[in-house]
């Protein structure tokens, strides 16, 4: 019997959260999702089955975050709102406040560092997957990731480390 | 390579990310023992690993946008240009023969409000994401439907139901817990023999009772009847016909209700 075609539905809430972990604006983020949906699509033939489709995926969505990026010259980080989480509310307020102060934290690190971060932290990649996707060196990785954890506590204000700069 | 005795904020995220090689880790691990600067840094990390994933997680409860399900289609089944084609003339037959099976319906159809629609476009979005899944399209099998059915009845607070629709030729596979938009929802699937699926996605909600009447939506290729049932909301799903789905809806609802 054939493998059953690996369906990109089901693949869609995680490539929306990547996107809304890159990108502060939900339409913005979903916007990317489509483009990254429908550049998949059209090469699909060069993805190699038995291979991580959705690290497949999440490549495609890094080039074309980086491209739009350099296109458009907007700094992400700069958006007002962080509007991350469209539509439901959580129950409590002060909820509300912790989990919006670590986004906002993540959205004031540079590209490169909140990519890893949340590669690695959010998506549960190893970093060799996330080196692959990136196209960087392991300890690049290592080293982007080590400084994007160390600035986000500094933002978070969980304390600095004896040592540690920051502006 | 860096010096044994040095251990470097790279080895303190390895650590925490539980990708230390094994020759390393007995040394990272007595350093991290013996300093509480570094052991504050793992502890640090680990909260901030967690409290990230915890603020995004919902983003993967959301319903998904039609506009990104709509760009999936093109890379959907081979044959569903072909099943586009064959609906379109089975719609044709339908105009005339669909008056029937309407004026059949004693609950006439009625066009849903907004409100309603978004109920019903949950309801596909649902079965968009589920029914397509190969190895996990359920929580809870059908093997445990006791427990299947008393979990879900527990989660959204109302006694449930899992119909039999085996009559129609569908068997129940399972079921899961979904969140709707302001309420936790259920989600039965049922498969037939050539391996299609429907599912019949239920939700409570006291906030608006409307009159008991079918009401319909297409997403896609998917066809959804809902209706509301006192506090209960109802909707069946799947890539059938209409008038396939209004069968199967009309089975659900007699046994609801008997």
């Amino acid at each position: 019997m054939a493998q059953p075609e690996p369906d990109i539905v089901v693949l869609i809430p995680r490539l929306r959260r990547y996107a809304r972990a890159l990108t502060a604006n939900a339409d913005l983020a979903d916007d990317l999702v489509q483009d990254c949906l429908a550049r998949g699509l059209s090469k699909m033939h060069l993805w190699r089955r038995g291979t991580d489709l959705r690290a497949w995926l999440f490549t495609i969505m890094h080039n074309l975050n980086v491209n739009n990026a350099r296109r458009n010259r907007i700094r992400p980080d700069n958006q007002a709102e962080p509007d991350w989480r469209s539509g439901s509310q959580p129950a409590g307020q002060d909820e509300v406040v912790e989990l919006r102060s670590i986004v906002t934290a993540l959205r004031q690190l540079p590209e490169e560092q909140r990519a890893v971060v949340v590669l690695v932290g959010i998506e549960e990649m190893s970093y060799r997957e996330a080196a692959d996707i990136l196209a960087i060196p392991v300890g690049t990785v290592m080293s982007r990731l080590a400084r994007g954890r160390e600035r986000l506590r500094q933002l978070t204000g969980q304390g600095d480390r004896r040592g540690a700069t920051g502006p | 390579m860096t010096a044994p005795e040095l251990v470097t904020s790279e080895d303190i995220n390895a650590y925490v990310d539980g990708e230390l090689p094994d020759e390393r880790r007995a040394e990272v691990v007595a350093w991290i023992a013996a300093n509480s600067d570094a052991a504050s840094t793992v502890a640090a990390y680990r909260a901030q690993r967690q409290a990230l994933k915890d603020a995004l997680e919902p983003i993967l409860r959301e319903p998904v946008p039609a506009r990104l399900l709509a760009a999936t289609q093109r890379q959907r089944r081979p044959f569903q240009n072909w099943a586009r084609q064959a609906a379109a003339a089975v719609l044709l037959l339908a105009i005339g023969s669909g008056a029937g099976w309407y004026a059949a319906n004693q609950r006439r159809p009625v066009a849903p409000t907004a409100e309603e629609r978004g109920f019903g476009e949950r309801a596909a979005v649902a079965h968009f994401v589920y029914a397509p899944e190969v190895r996990h399209p359920v929580e809870v099998t059908a093997d445990d439907q006791a427990h299947l059915v008393a979990w879900l009845s527990k989660r959204l607070g109302t006694k449930l139901k899992a119909p039999v629709l085996v009559p129609a030729g569908f068997e129940l596979v399972g079921g899961r817990l979904l969140p709707d938009a302001h309420s936790p929802a259920a989600q039965f699937m049922y498969q037939d023999a050539q391996g299609r699926r429907i599912t019949l996605y239920v939700r409570v909600d006291d906030a608006h009772i409307s009159e008991t009447a079918f009401r319909w939506i297409k997403e896609g290729q998917v066809e959804v009847c809902f209706w509301m049932d006192g506090t209960v909301g109802y909707a069946l799903a799947g890539e059938l016909e209409r008038k396939d789905i209004y069968r199967l809806a009309k089975l659900v609802y007699q046994q609801i209700n008997g």
